[in-house]
């Protein structure tokens, strides 16, 4: 019962990981109807800027909290520059061209995003310190959960709350909204189109950037090659929740943690990666439109 | 003359990708050693590089407008050096007989160390033109194109290793496996949208590779399959320099095959099928074509290719393991189609030579390998979606 719920735990912080990342691709796709193979990338870079801001600024001699905060508000802002910078160069030009040019386009960025990171960086696996503290109080129940554990379930879902709140209740989320149903339309009324799609590249990549930090201070060990995976695995969590529906794509995070967790817990942990595809490819066969996604016809 | 305005805006550019690369260029730190480097010439180099590349954008952008303006006006178009050169005779047969001669005489000139790196290029323009059917003659973006790749090369390794069964005798076995996995494969996945399309195989390749990797009593995991026998020829085992020069006759032998195939299927009514498939899904579903069956056929006919060469790729190092097999190596095959131009067969030799050949003889360059591959395909499909070399419709006129 113990493992049970150690492994219940386990998945649900994957999930709320992956959900982080997931938003980003539900939310650039209900957008502008493509898939940000970027994504992924962002997330790397967000998790490098916070290890070597961590390193500098432990070593100028700030105090554990500064270095903390410090870190992951700056990473949180690299990122966001490199997604505003992306989809200026990569999405921006291709607006009205057949959709497999800005697809090849997208990966050709996060190809060259890799390797410029492991050209000015290295190729190794480089240690990321535990940012997150123990706490005191979770000390009689540590068997069951951690303090990292605990700290990354408050922030995604605290982070999740505010982002509701943006979409729903301020401006700039209603201009989100109607550019998501008709980006012509929504252009006719005076929503300035080009800056909500900014907007959206930003939100989405801080976002990740707060994943990006949380995981690895969680596993304790990063390299350039992270986004790959952890990209891949948080498209499965939004098409498996419907893709462009955002508690679409927390609940299909939430269930793909808690399926690894379970499947790495009770079968075997070589094929941890292969669940994940082959739930993506299970989604896709039965139910291409996702779990809160609805099916909608082509009109000619 | 530029105007003021013109170099504002480069600056502004400049400045901003100087911050976007302070932390990941300037800094480097060693967590182990808590050493912290910091590498400031990066930045002046990142500031003065970006303010140059700057007006190239844009005056790459402003043209690319103006073209899209003037090819809407002028209906006739140019024609390329190269569709001239492959339309007339009087240049077609010259340029024939000169390939043929370099080609012969090529192993016999150079060294073992060329033509063994001329018969990878081969390879690559096989490879590049049986992804050219998926992606650029049926617009399906295929990201595990390696997986049948992996089928192929793994069918003779592991027939050989087991069974002691011959290159010759794998050839046809690799290819079928291709063809059988690109329809098994295909089969749930085609009814997709494109770009769903593009990570489902992206994940399919990620599959294969990890179950090579952790499956060590079918493929030996990651330590491989050494000692694979080299092709024969009717019993004959050659030298290392004579089966060198036999691979290298070999793959020009395919590579023409691949050639004359592609050639004959992209005007045949299946190509045919498979262009109007990607021009427009819903009216070449209302022409009465098969959705299915006809990308089904692009992706298998495409496999197939694929594990071909995974079986002569196999015959040419003779081992094998899974770290072949990466996305990386799918990613190059598409970068090959992008820049040469999808769907034009002399576009797909031309970019896998280039890609191919320029970071073997560039030592400097060949670090930079991936990251130019990344940089091409944004730069290739931002200002010239169509690739080096266009391919050209057949159109039919009437003579008045």
């Amino acid at each position: 019962m113990e493992y049970f719920l150690e492994l219940v735990l386990g998945g649900l912080t994957r999930g709320s990981i992956y959900a982080l990342i997931a938003l980003g691709y539900t939310m650039v796709y209900g957008i502008i109807e493509l898939i940000n193979f970027a994504h992924g990338e962002i997330y790397m870079i967000g998790a490098f800027t916070a290890l070597i801001f961590t390193s500098v600024l432990t070593l100028l001699g700030f105090n554990e909290i500064a270095v903390i905060v410090l870190a992951s508000l700056l990473a949180v802002i690299y990122s966001s520059a490199y997604g505003y910078t992306v989809e200026k160069i990569v999405y921006k030009p291709l607006r009205h061209a057949p959709r497999l040019s800005p697809l090849i386009s997208a990966i050709g960025m996060s190809i060259f995003l890799q390797n410029y990171v492991l050209l000015a960086q290295t190729s190794d696996f480089l240690p990321f310190p535990n940012l997150i503290p123990e706490f005191e109080f979770i000390k009689p129940y540590r068997y069951i959960i951690s303090s990292p554990e605990i700290v990354i379930l408050i922030t995604t879902s605290t982070a999740m709350i505010l982002l509701t709140f943006l979409i729903k209740f301020t401006k700039i989320g209603k201009a989100m909204r109607a550019t998501a149903q008709d980006m012509d339309m929504a252009m006719l009324v005076g929503v300035n189109v080009n800056r909500v799609i900014s907007i959206t590249f930003v939100i989405g990549s801080a976002l990740a950037a707060l994943g990006g930090v949380l995981i690895a201070s969680h596993v304790g060990q990063i390299n350039f090659y992270i986004g790959f995976i952890a990209g891949i695995k948080a498209f499965t969590a939004a098409v498996l929740g419907g893709i462009g529906s955002i508690p679409g794509a927390v609940l299909g995070a939430l269930i793909l943690g808690l399926t690894e967790s379970f499947a790495t817990g009770y079968v075997s942990s070589d094929y941890e990666d292969v669940f994940a595809f082959g739930l993506l490819v299970l989604i896709l066969i039965f139910r291409p439109a996702g779990i809160l996604g609805r099916v909608t016809t082509k009109k000619v | 003359m530029i105007k003021f305005q013109e170099i504002k805006k480069s600056f502004l550019v400049s400045l901003w990708f100087m911050f976007l690369t302070f932390p990941i260029m300037v800094i480097r730190v060693n967590p182990i050693e808590k050493i912290v480097e910091w590498r400031w010439k990066n930045m002046i180099i990142v500031g003065i590089g970006s303010f140059l590349l700057s007006f190239v954008w844009r005056y790459m952008l402003k043209k690319k407008e103006a073209g899209e303006k003037q090819a809407e006006t002028d209906e006739s178009g140019k024609t390329f050096l190269i569709h001239r050169i492959l339309e007339e005779r009087r240049f077609y047969i010259p340029l024939v007989t000169g390939l043929t001669i370099i080609a012969v005489a090529f192993p016999f000139i150079f060294s073992m160390y060329q033509t063994s790196i001329m018969t990878t290029a081969l390879m690559y323009i096989v490879l590049g033109l049986g992804l050219n059917i998926v992606v650029g003659l049926a617009g399906l973006l295929d990201l595990g194109y390696v997986a049948f790749y992996a089928v192929g090369a793994y069918s003779y390794a592991l027939l050989n290793h087991h069974f002691g069964l011959g290159f010759w005798s794998a050839l046809p076995i690799g290819a079928v496996l291709g063809f059988i996995f690109g329809i098994l494969l295909g089969f749930p996945v085609l009814r997709l949208r494109g770009d769903y399309l593009a990570i489902v195989t992206l994940g399919f390749g990620e599959i294969i590779r990890l179950v090579l990797e952790n499956w060590n009593e079918f493929s030996f995991g990651p330590s491989g399959i050494a000692n694979i026998d080299r092709p024969g020829f009717f019993g004959i085992q050659f030298s290392l320099q004579a089966a060198t020069i036999y691979l290298y006759f070999l793959m020009i032998g395919l590579v023409i095959f691949t050639i004359v195939v592609v050639n004959r299927l992209q005007n045949s009514r299946i190509g045919r099928a498979w262009i109007a498939l990607r021009e427009d899904e819903t009216a070449c579903q209302a022409m009465g074509i098969d959705k299915t069956r006809t990308k089904l056929r692009a992706f298998a006919l495409g496999a197939t290719w694929a594990g071909m060469v995974g079986v002569i790729f196999v015959a040419k190092t003779t081992f094998i393991n899974p770290a072949s097999f990466t996305f990386l190596e799918s990613a190059m095959i598409l970068s090959i189609v992008v820049l040469g131009g999808m769907g034009s067969i002399s576009g797909v030799i031309i970019g896998a030579l280039i890609l191919i050949l320029l970071p073997e003889y560039l030592r400097a360059f060949s670090d930079y390998r991936m990251l130019i591959f990344g940089a091409i395909m944004v730069i290739m499909m931002v200002f010239r979606p169509q690739g080096i070399i266009s391919n050209i419709r057949r159109t039919y006129k009437f003579n008045e």
